[in-house]
């Protein structure tokens, strides 16, 4: 029973090593994220990632619905990028957030077929991004269903 | 004032009592500044979706030591809603918070009335700084 908690807490680490290592998540703001869990709060990080989960789905339909509209409404896009890029931001997603910003420059540009590009890249950042979470978040309650500590050393 | 302090003199930050209100377009960050200032100011801060329901709230007669308002809002932008809120001669603590801008947004947003401008994403690190910084703490 230990050993399982010990290898689900290593490959926890190991996973969280990889978010950040490979940039999908910002290990400062995270680390702050998971700093605000605590005993009164102690599901906050599931909470609010679900809440960008949510997020991001209405927005990213919201984008494509602005971009199916003719003539492109590229002011109503950019005001759905940039929100995406702020709650993105605030997560620590910044693969997501750092399309957005690409997007923000095209939807500028008025510029459909850029924006047609960042709107499939987005979808695909936010797929990765959605599944490793859900991922780290599965193994969380692996261990604590274990009777483990996310924390150990 | 929201600003009270609950214990006798000379205790810790964690006695007083700040008023906030969080204002926000997006629910993600509504909720995230929320908690964040909730274990700064020790009082559950108010929320607004936009900077017309912000003014609407005070003008109601709700005061707040803290306003963290967005800028890019639907109805009512940040930049309005601060300015309507000197007009009205609110008082609060106005902090400016967006993704970033270029300079001649910033300088918008911070003529319009705000006491200081922060870039997203926060954190409690950054917020702790800055009650500090307006001496709510």
């Amino acid at each position: 029973m230990t050993m399982d908690v010990t290898q689900l807490q290593r490959r926890l680490r190991d996973h969280e090593a990889t978010l950040f290592q490979q940039g999908y998540l910002d290990d400062d703001q995270f680390s702050q994220l998971q700093k605000l869990q605590d005993d009164s709060s102690p599901d906050f990080v599931i909470e609010v990632v679900t809440m960008f989960f949510d997020d991001s789905e209405n927005l990213l339909k919201s984008m494509a619905r602005a971009m199916e509209m003719v003539p492109v409404d590229f002011k109503q896009l950019d005001a759905h990028v940039h929100q995406y890029k702020g709650s993105s931001a605030s997560i620590g997603a910044i693969r997501v957030k750092n399309v957005c910003a690409t997007f923000k420059d095209f939807c500028d540009a008025k510029n459909l077929d850029g924006c047609v590009r960042c709107l499939q890249q987005l979808q695909h950042e936010y797929s990765q991004v959605k599944t490793h979470l859900q991922y780290l978040f599965r193994l969380q309650q692996e261990i604590k269903a274990a009777g483990g500590s996310m924390h150990a050393h | 004032m929201g600003l009270k302090k609950a214990g006798s003199e000379g205790g810790s930050s964690s006695e007083w009592r700040i008023s906030a209100l969080v204002v926000d377009d997006n629910a993600t960050i509504r909720f995230l500044h929320k908690t964040i200032l909730k274990g700064l100011c020790n009082m559950e801060p108010k929320i607004a979706k936009d900077g017309k329901e912000a003014v609407d709230m005070c003008r109601s007669g709700e005061n707040f030591d803290i306003i963290l308002m967005d800028k890019q809002m639907p109805i009512m932008n940040g930049v309005e809603a601060t300015r309507k809120l000197r007009e009205m001669g609110v008082k609060s603590k106005i902090v400016g918070v967006t993704i970033l801008d270029n300079e001649s947004e910033k300088e918008e947003f911070l003529a319009a009335g705000l006491d200081l401008y922060l870039e997203k994403p926060l954190n409690p690190t950054m917020l702790r700084d800055v009650l500090k910084e307006l001496q709510l703490i």
